[in-house]
């Protein structure tokens, strides 16, 4: 099978750990992933700001890049659901996990690569923390990727995962929301802060590195000493450090 | 309510006050709770609800396409049933009409049933300028007229009231309120329950809306919870109903899917406490329906905006709406706030002001409103289609360009990334400008010294 790493613009750019998560995780479980080196951007922002010349040209050039691979694996909830949700609409790109279509390439946010169609739920990570996980819109009523995360932070040994209370709601980054309503998106970062904090846990996770910066960022302002860590770097530490 | 919207500001600049006041938001965070709660409970007891919706969903759009042959269907059913039917294209004109109506009569005074199509047209104080009075019979309705407020959400008009509030607003405005009143729900119900028992008995004239209106016999139908609105439809001479023209079914037997649909996702209920049905005029009644446009007919044409017609006005989108449980609904500038309002209120009255133009950004597009949702509007979608038709500034309009640009060729993100890389010990813990938004209440992250690429390159995808 050929595999494709989309790092998303924001994790090439910002969060580069967490590509390299994502790759020792992959290679541990035998994937051989490619880097196609002219990728860029999903286009999430511009069509979500309003702007969907730039965002469907940018979509057009993902599906360039993209095609020929059977599976393109993206460690981020929300532009895998942009993919898979809005391509379709927005380019009328077939994509082959999207409702309606079948054909390549298929779109996997990490969790769902790992426990649909490589059917582990045990990556053989160590991880001796206390952990809490934060599901993320685009991942939770988007994508639906329902208990896959949960499953995979279960099954890493040492990892004690404390439930969140109203996990389901919103953080309130929202892309350019956070900017553009900058009190009521740091109004909705104060509760899901509060409800963090109300964990004890020592780690914040999600499947978004988006949602991670904007409560991480809340959470160092506070000098809470909590870190934030995507789901990816948590499954690709092993005993002995990676 | 005799205050307009006219000039409000956008909503960011409405939404940063509401969300500093902290009785407002005590007040919001215990009341959306408690119905959002109650709402998922009732809903989850349906082993049959996505076909429900699915259904609602159906009905709505065969309707909306063929509503112009339903709509005479239904004005000659109400015709034949002794009923005078009005078209009214917009606002004005429904208040003329309604007005007329009124003046033939010879009244001075109307009682009104809780409606939204007449909130929406501003009735009221198009009727105090003609001479005429409308008492608000809806308890939190009547709350909201006598405190001179505007309502802040569909259902619950008073949701940002608490009854410490309730009862100064009695002890002030209601004559006849019981001098030893207190803020017991029981005693404020009695008093207003006292105070409109004796406007119910006096009225001649009565202005409803109504919550569907069946084609095949020309009945409508108003649900709700208090009886009063009951006592408006039978007890006056004269009943006048303003109904948007999107409120049609083509059936009876459509009519029970939403008997389901409505109460379960509004007040959370497994069924409506009054609902109250009618065809044409009821003997000694002169029964007058004012169909309104308003705007509708032009949202209809639009592909993707028009599922916001299939809107039953639940409010379940704003009981679970982060955004509006933090701001209320006095930040949208319309009678119509929350999801529904800010894909609705810019598509009936278009996107000319700040305030309207602002309203489909007015969201995180968390999806937790099209969740919900009854009829299955998908607001985040329409939401993206909105903005998309809005003027954005100019400096994100080059901000963004500028990003299209960067992103077009993976060599200039390389180039930005190193750029980047570079410059991250000169980047300042404040942001200037814009972004300065972004700084305000969280650090920004360490910009890596080497992005992804670059370490995919150097390492040979991790190899070396
Ligand atoms: S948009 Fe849907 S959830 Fe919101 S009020 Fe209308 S029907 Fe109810």
């Amino acid at each position: 099978m050929r595999v494709a790493l989309f790092i998303t613009c924001v994790n090439d750019t910002l969060f580069p750990g967490t590509g390299q998560a994502v790759v020792t995780l992959l290679r541990r479980l035998g994937v051989d992933v490619d880097f196609p080196p002219a990728q860029t951007c999903c286009g999430q922002m511009h069509v979500n700001t309003g702007y969907p010349k730039e965002g469907g040209r940018l979509a057009r050039q993902f599906m360039d890049v993209f095609a020929g691979y059977e599976a393109v694996v993206i460690p981020s909830g929300s532009c895998a659901a942009m993919v898979r949700e809005q391509y379709p609409r927005l380019i009328g790109a077939a994509i082959g996990n999207a409702p309606d279509t079948s054909c390549d390439p298929k779109v996997y946010e990490l969790s769902e690569f790992l426990v649909d169609v490589l059917g582990v739920v045990d990556v053989g990570a160590y991880f001796p923390h206390w952990v809490t996980y934060h599901p993320t819109c685009h991942s939770l009523r988007g994508l639906r990727l329902g208990d896959r995360p949960r499953k995979l932070l279960e099954n890493v040994r040492g990892l004690e995962l404390v439930p969140l209370p109203g996990a389901e709601e919103c953080c309130g980054f929202g892309g350019t929301f956070a900017v553009k309503n900058k009190d009521v998106s740091a109004a909705m970062c104060a509760d899901k802060v509060g409800n963090v904090l109300s964990t004890g846990a020592e780690v914040l996770c999600a499947a978004d590195n988006s949602c991670l910066m904007h409560i991480g960022g809340t959470l160092r302002r506070q000098k809470s000493g909590i870190r934030v860590m995507h789901l990816a770097e948590i499954l690709a530490t092993t005993e002995g450090g990676r | 309510m005799s205050k307009t919207f006219v000039g409000m500001p956008a909503f960011p600049k409405n939404a940063a006050k509401a969300v500093q006041d902290s009785q407002l938001r005590f007040n919001l965070r215990k009341a959306t709770r408690t119905i959002r709660n109650k709402r998922a409970l009732v809903v989850g007891e349906l082993a049959d609800w996505p076909g429900l919706r699915q259904a609602g969903k159906a009905i709505k759009d065969h309707t909306l396409r063929n509503l112009d042959r339903y709509l005479i269907q239904l004005e000659e059913a109400v015709t034949a049933a002794g009923g005078h039917v009005h078209w009214a294209k917009d606002a004005a004109e429904a208040n003329r009409i309604v007005a007329d109506l009124v003046k033939a009569t010879g009244e001075t005074e109307v009682v009104k049933v809780k409606s939204m199509a007449t909130q929406e047209i501003g009735l009221n104080e198009a009727l105090e300028a003609e001479g005429i009075t409308a008492y608000e019979t809806d308890l939190a309705e009547l709350i909201v007229q006598l405190g001179d407020d505007w309502p802040s959400h569909i259902l619950v008009p008073a949701i940002h009231r608490n009854r410490a509030e309730i009862r100064e607003i009695f002890l002030d405005k209601m004559p006849d309120a019981p001098p030893g009143l207190t803020d017991e729900p029981r005693a404020l119900a009695e008093a207003a329950r006292l105070h409109l028992r004796e406007r119910f008995l006096r009225a001649k004239v009565a202005i409803s809306g109504a919550n569907f209106m069946i084609a095949e016999t020309g009945t409508l139908v108003v649900l709700e919870s208090e009886g009063n609105g009951r006592m408006c439809l039978t007890l006056p001479r004269t009943l006048i109903s303003v109904v948007g023209i999107e409120k049609l079914l083509p059936t009876w037997r459509d009519l029970e899917v939403f008997l389901q649909l409505l109460p379960r996702s509004s007040t959370g209920e497994r069924m409506n406490p009054y609902t109250s049905t009618w065809a044409g005029a009821t003997e000694g009644q002169d029964f007058h329906l004012v169909l309104l446009d308003n705007g509708r007919t032009g949202v209809l044409a639009d592909e993707v905006g028009r599922q916001a017609l299939r809107c039953i006005r639940c409010s379940a989108c704003l009981n679970v709406c982060p955004v509006y449980e933090r701001t209320g609904g006095h930040a949208y500038g319309s009678v119509y706030p929350g999801p529904i309002g800010a894909i609705l209120t810019p598509q009936l009255r278009g996107m000319s002001t700040e305030l309207d133009r602002s309203l489909p950004f007015a969201s995180s597009l968390c999806g937790a409103c099209y969740e919900v949702c009854p009829v299955a509007i998908d607001i985040p979608t329409v939401l993206v289609e909105l903005r998309a038709k809005a003027r954005h500034p100019r400096a994100e309009r080059l901000g963004m360009a500028a990003a299209g640009w960067v992103f077009t060729r993976s060599v200039r993100l390389a180039r930005a990334q190193r750029f980047g890389g570079r410059m991250r010990r000169l980047v300042p813990k404040r942001l200037p400008g814009p972004m300065s938004a972004w700084t305000d209440t969280r650090d920004i992250p360490d910009i890596p010294r080497e992005s992804f690429r670059a370490w995919w390159d150097r390492t040979e995808g991790g190899t070396r």
